[in-house]
């Protein structure tokens, strides 16, 4: 086992959303001051491993049943192992797609979409997992034109 | 004092690599990366290589060959280069404290308080690691000297049953192997010095070892000394960790077609000059006096034309207007009517602190409100991508840029070129 010296994982540009709307006081000063923290960043909420996490966008409705949407932006960290149940971006004979993993008697992929079949994983299939889906943007209010 | 150990980490056909990462279709196909303007091979996988295609091989020589190979060809797309090789630095930092960037794909890491014994593992470790988080294959080479690290590289590369690491830490294996190691390509050997050691009798690494260092300044200058005693194992170079302060800055590109007009120039100039403009203000610093080049494509038979103007400021400047406007003003003086220009460029050298500029007596302008529009300009452009916010100089329609006919998407910087996952 070899110890490692880590420096950390270093973000990219940080987005800070202030958790207290702290007016300025001129007269007492504010009773939450000594309640301050710092502010909620989004970007480390959503990006554990910065280095290893992609954003990619959603092609299709095939995913609704786990709440993904055509054209939803997803958070894909490389570096998890996947685990049974996760929705993972793979590759499936050089294409790119999107999939829910069943690890049980054999690996297989599944689409989340009840009028959608049961997606069986041919045998003589080249799968390889790209990266595990930690999050889902999707956006609730329409951009108007 | 204890032994230094280096290791020179890089992504195995790092341009092609990238593109792989988000295009899959391609990953048993023969990838390469035309240089800017779509000139000549820059990066080719091994595939590519068995083809027949070399290193800087023209492009229209060998669009035949890519077309019957089944070539994926694609143009530079430095953003996502960039980009990749920031995450895969970030990786090393997990494994190292001091870490050289020495290129975009190279990076030297220093392993010497890793114990001998642990550093092959180590390197195992680091190569799965970036590979896993970051899709790009790597190799690494380990030596007790960075030149040492850079052979160890190269044999890495070569000799694939070493599964991506070699380690010359041991003398004995060094030895042979560097007997075996041309000694044009051992790193700060140049060609022509190659004709030279071989009348010395040296061909290999291991002759180059044995040579007297001092009868190596001839053939190899005074760097050959230096040269000597680090593939001996005698460190002399250390990492460079902190980038010495630039001496020069220099934007230049090829056209995508003959600039005929003196508008074109002046556009493509006053766009360079932006941009150079940036880059001063990335690293603080100001400059003092601008030089403006154009040249003829010096090839094809076109009536040859190169001239290059520099204009000096009243004061050293890092704002872009400034420098477009010094720019403009050489443009001006260079143009001929009836030159065809294949290229020009903006250089920016004699590089001073933007604190420590003197202001002009006569003549100097409202520095801090120019940079405050130079800070703002530049913060709307990294916000909203670069180009955003420029000179109305720079032009519009731009019929001069550089091609990049077959650049991939910017996967990992534009939230409008994400890669796209087919849910179906």
């Amino acid at each position: 086992m070899i110890v490692r010296n880590p420096k950390g994982v270093v973000l990219g540009d940080e987005l800070l959303v202030p958790m207290f709307a702290h007016a300025i006081c001129a007269g007492f000063p504010s009773p939450a001051d000594d309640f301050l923290e710092d502010a909620v960043d989004v970007a480390r909420l959503l990006i554990t491993n910065a280095p290893a996490t992609f954003l990619w966008r959603v092609d299709g409705a095939s995913m609704t049943g786990v709440g993904i949407f055509d054209r939803d932006i997803l958070v894909v960290d490389r570096s998890l192992e996947p685990r049974d149940g996760d929705v993972v971006v793979a590759i499936v004979d050089g294409e790119r797609s999107l999939k829910r993993l069943t690890l049980g008697a054999r690996p297989n992929l599944a689409f989340a979409n009840s009028r959608m079949p049961v997606y069986e994983l041919p045998d003589l299939v080249d799968v390889e997992i790209w990266g595990v889906v930690t999050w889902n943007l999707h956006r609730l209010r329409a951009i108007r034109r | 004092m204890t032994p230094k150990a280096f290791a020179l980490i890089d992504g195995n056909s790092f341009y092609c690599s990238c593109e792989r990462v988000f295009d899959p279709g391609i990953a048993h196909r023969p990838v390469i990366v035309l240089s800017n303007n779509d000139g000549c091979a820059v990066a080719r996988t091994s595939e590519a290589k068995a083809l027949g295609i070399k290193m800087g091989d023209p492009y229209f020589k060998i669009r035949d060959l890519c077309r019957a190979g089944r070539v994926a060809v694609y143009s530079s797309n430095y953003t996502l280069y960039g980009d990749m090789s920031r995450r895969m630095n970030a990786v090393y930092d997990q494994f190292a404290t001091d870490v050289e960037i020495y290129s975009i794909d190279e990076s030297f890491l220093d392993l010497s308080g890793y114990a001998p014994a642990d550093r092959r593992e180590l390197a195992q470790d680091l190569r799965s690691t970036v590979r896993k988080w970051t899709g790009v294959p790597t190799c690494v080479g380990i030596g007790p000297t960075k030149t040492l690290a850079k052979v160890a590289n190269a044999i890495a590369k070569k000799e694939l049953d070493l599964a991506g690491v070699c380690d010359l830490s041991d003398p004995v294996e060094r030895a042979i192997r560097l007997d075996r190691f041309p000694v044009e390509d051992v790193w700060g050997v140049g060609r022509a010095s190659t004709a030279k050691l071989a009348a010395l009798g040296v061909n290999t690494a291991g002759d180059l070892t044995r040579l007297d260092p001092k009868l190596a300044r001839k053939p190899l200058t005074v760097v050959g000394e230096r040269i000597i005693h680090e593939l001996r194992g005698m460190a002399c170079l250390d990492l460079e960790m902190v980038t010495p302060q630039r001496k020069g800055i220099a934007v230049t590109r090829s056209f995508g077609r003959p600039v005929t007009t003196l508008d074109a120039l002046l556009e493509a100039v006053s766009a360079y000059a932006f941009r150079a403009g940036e880059k001063l203000r990335r690293h603080g610093l100001a400059a003092s006096h601008l030089t403006v080049f154009a040249h003829s494509n010096l090839f094809n038979g076109d009536a040859p034309f190169s001239a290059s103007m520099t204009e000096g400021m009243i004061e050293a400047s890092s704002d872009s207007l400034v420098l477009i406007a010094a720019a403009s003003r050489g443009a001006q003086r260079l143009w001929r009517p009836g030159a065809k220009l294949a290229k020009a460029g903006v250089i920016l050298d004699d590089l001073v602190r933007a604190e420590n500029v003197p202001a002009a007596l006569i003549g100097g302008r409202d520095r801090e409100k120019a940079a405050r529009m130079m800070a703002a300009i530049d913060a709307v452009n990294a916000k909203h991508g670069r180009g955003s916010v420029t000179s109305a100089a720079v032009g519009i329609r731009k019929a001069w840029q550089t091609k990049f006919e077959m650049r991939s998407p910017r996967y990992t910087t534009r939230v409008d070129e994400l890669p796209a996952a087919r849910t179906g």
